[in-house]
């Protein structure tokens, strides 16, 4: 062993290897991407295809207001990382409570609809193929929200605790890079159910 | 200082209680013991899928026979199916990756090791799930145990109406949990071979072990995930009153086809681009050559990775696709012949002109070769539409993917367990009965696979429990069945040899082939922290240098 790195003359000028974190969540965002794609498939596979009523135009309404909470939840979060790089803990903490808000806000948004689909319109997952694609593709997103909503408050309650230095601004930004890819699906999944699928 | 290090362990090994030796072996993260459990557990689970295939065939093996009846049949065929590809394959292969990756690139462990331990403990739980359903199937309807609608459980056969209790469900749940096991384990070995190699191992340098277990990983992730998203599906259909694949209300059973072959075929890829990987270390160090065109290697690979997911409706031709849909997966699906073709002719040239020495793991390769080329030629008879409208479901097609999973497959997986055993276990396999499993099985394997074509161009659907006699294919299914026992004492022999070798083998020794790779670098087996100094790679074949200072590779590149 030591004598293969004595064989060696010299060893390479600078031998830098991306981050694992960063390689690993990209990792999980390919994975993930590749389920949600088979989601979006079958949404879009189905449109129209249901033999009974509800229809999307009859029940749907974009929700405008809650994908600007999430979609600025990535702005804030991004604020957030360069706040913690430059060490001003008090401006992460801030940004970084406003994105939990915001994502809070957003699932409020789809638990709120989801309760006047159910309750007002009657449309539950099993009442016909648009309920079953419509809840599956949405609960996917909102479970994956949920997941980054434990993660991002499990983060506050340490930077509170004042454990969340500029040291882990590589572990904050492998659990950003898993937020925004929960963001751009929302996008995805906005355009199919809300404007293609209507 | 190697022989030494294991006396030490030894010792250290028989002086303590084996609770604590169990409680080490289940808590361990070290990437080595985990890729031992992978083997193992894949070990175990091949002994239990291999009973199965020899009930199906003893079932067979005379017209109108009666040793099982048709719905313990269907549960065998179901079982044996998922159980090989899901618990003994993927395993055994990711047991493999997770030993050697880390080896061969110089790094102390996997990138994620708690992330490693967890996967694998995902795995053995799935499995443990699936055979459970022998006993909890039945749930409260009596409706039958283990899973029956086949391992690719077509819709809507999976349907409440059409499986009621359990069975289905265990099926559904043990294969979207292992599934989630082996994305864990793909994420980790990308990172670990993108982010942990040692100095100087460029990417250009990585041994093609690394090299095409990277390539799997990628694929891993792109096309396990979409069987995790129909069994999700699967589920929603089955609890909660989903109509994802409910004809009746407008859902459609072609979409539960596509998802699963846009997992099913790419998966065949995904097991065989790692037995790729063990052909590549092996035949170099037995033909003593380095490997003939290392780029174009890579580069097949990476073809054979794009292009196997754009093939999987070939499985599909005889449910009426349009034409244009028949012509895109005939074409994709010749298209993937090429590159896997130009790795057969770089082993070929490999061994051109080499000083091959004709060890038992280099005549599983041999063996390899021949018989994946058929399986290849085969596969390319299916991919022609109007032939697949013929023999789709018939027994050519049992035969010709047995000849890829067993032929070709099984084969490079015993090369690597003859090839590497030493260094996991510090001790040789046995040559004598080595060279014993090789004939038998080859004589086993051509008596089994070779006429089990013949039925099928005869018409012999697959899946069937029982014939009628007078039809020609008598013959046929007696030697397929004498084959397969002869396959099992070739296995049971393979077994033994392994067990008798641990305790009376030969000592290894670091370095037992005279080979080229970082992991015969250390000890046998390595210590736990794998390299005390991290080594520094200049070349291909950091180990040639070491023992040819006078000649070293890395002048050459």
């Amino acid at each position: 062993m030591s004598e293969l790195a004595a064989a060696v003359p010299s060893p390479p000028q600078s031998w830098t290897l991306p981050h694992r974190g960063k390689v690993g969540m990209a990792g999980l965002i390919i994975g993930e991407s590749s389920i949600f794609t088979i989601f979006v498939v079958a949404y879009i596979y189905y449109i129209g295809k249901s033999l009974s009523g509800p229809t999307p135009r009859e029940v749907l309404e974009p929700p405008i207001f809650f994908t600007v909470c999430l979609l600025s939840s990535s702005v804030t979060i991004h604020f957030a990382e360069k706040f913690l790089e430059a060490g001003n803990r008090g401006a992460f903490l801030f940004a970084w409570f406003l994105t939990a808000l915001l994502g809070g806000l957003f699932l409020y948004g789809t638990g709120h609809e989801w309760h006047h689909l159910i309750y007002d319109k009657g449309l539950t997952i099993s009442t016909n193929l648009f309920g079953t694609t419509y809840y599956s593709l949405v609960g996917l997103h909102a479970f994956h929200v949920t997941a980054g909503l434990i993660m991002l408050v499990i983060v506050l309650l340490f930077g509170l605790a004042g454990r969340v230095g500029p040291e882990h601004s590589l572990r904050v930004q492998v659990l950003s890079m898993y937020w925004h890819f929960v963001d751009a699906v929302w996008v995805v999944v906005f355009t199919v159910i809300y404007i293609l699928g209507r | 200082m190697a022989s030494d290090a294991i006396a030490i362990r030894a010792q250290g090994v028989a002086s303590r209680p084996w609770v604590e030796l169990v409680h080490e072996w289940i808590t361990t993260v070290d990437h080595k013991r985990i890729g031992i459990l992978y083997i193992v557990y894949a070990l175990l689970f091949l002994v239990i899928g291999g009973i199965e295939a020899m009930i199906l065939r003893i079932q067979l093996i005379v017209p109108q026979n009666n040793f099982v009846s048709p719905q313990v049949f269907n549960r065998m065929f179901t079982m044996h199916g998922t159980t090989m590809i899901f618990f003994v394959a993927m395993p055994v292969l990711f047991g493999f990756a997770n030993y050697f990756v880390p080896l061969m690139i110089g790094a102390r462990d996997m990138a994620f090791p708690r992330l490693n331990a967890f996967s694998f403990w995902l795995s053995a739980f799935s499995g443990f799930l699936l055979y459970f359903s022998f006993l909890g199937g039945n749930g409260l309807y009596g409706a039958g145990t283990a899973p029956d609608v086949g391992w690719w459980a077509y819709a809507p056969l999976t349907a409440r109406a059409f499986s009621p209790g359990h069975s289905s469900d265990y099926w559904t749940i043990a294969v979207l949990v292992a599934g989630f096991g082996s994305v864990a384990t793909a994420i980790n070995l990308i990172a670990t071979i993108l982010c942990l190699r040692c100095p100087g191992m460029k990417l250009s340098r990585m041994p093609l072990f690394a090299w095409l277990n990277l390539v799997m990983s990628g694929m891993v992730l792109i096309t396990i995930t979409p069987l995790s998203a129909a069994q999700i599906m699967l589920l929603i259909d089955r609890y909660l009153g989903g109509h994802f694949f409910d004809t009746q209300a407008g859902g459609s059973a072609a979409i539960w086809m596509h998802f699963f072959w846009i997992f099913g075929h790419p998966e065949v890829y995904i097991l065989i681009i790692p037995c790729f990987a063990f052909m590549s270390e092996v035949v170099p160090v037995f033909s003593r050559k380095p490997i003939f065109g290392y780029p174009v290697m890579v580069g097949a690979t990476v073809t054979i990775g794009f292009v196997s997911m754009s093939v999987w409706a070939h499985h599909m031709f005889t449910i009426g696709m349009s034409s244009p849909a028949n012509a895109f997966f005939t074409i994709t699906s010749m298209v993937v012949g090429v590159p896997t073709g130009i790795k057969i002719f770089n082993w070929l040239g490999t061994m051109w002109g080499g000083k091959i020495q004709f060890k038992t793991p280099m005549l599983f390769c041999i063996g390899f070769l021949f018989q994946f080329l058929v399986a290849g030629l085969t596969g390319i008879m299916l991919a022609c539409a109007p032939f697949d409208w013929q023999l789709g479901n018939s027994y050519f097609v049992v035969a010709h993917f047995h000849y890829v999973i067993v032929g070709g497959i099984l084969f490079a997986l015993f090369a690597a367990f003859y090839y590497w055993y030493p260094k996991i276990t510090g001790k040789m396999l046995s040559e004598t009965l080595g060279k014993w499993h090789f004939w038998l099985f080859v004589i086993g394997f051509h008596l089994t696979f070779d006429p089990m074509h013949i039925p099928g161009l005869l018409g012999m659907p697959r899946r069937i429990y029982t014939y009628e006699p007078g039809r020609g294919w008598e013959i046929w299914n007696l030697l397929c069945t004498i084959g397969a026992f002869v396959q099992a004492i070739a296995t049971l022999i393979f077994v033994g040899n392994m067990i008798y070798s641990y305790f009376k083998g030969r000592d290894a020794g670091n370095d037992p082939w005279d080979a080229w790779t970082l992991e015969w670098s250390v000890s046998s087996p390595p210590p736990s922290y794998n390299f005390a100094v991290i080594p520094i790679v200049s070349s291909r074949r950091p180990l040639w240098d070491l023992k040819h200072p006078e000649d070293p590779d890395s002048q050459y590149e």
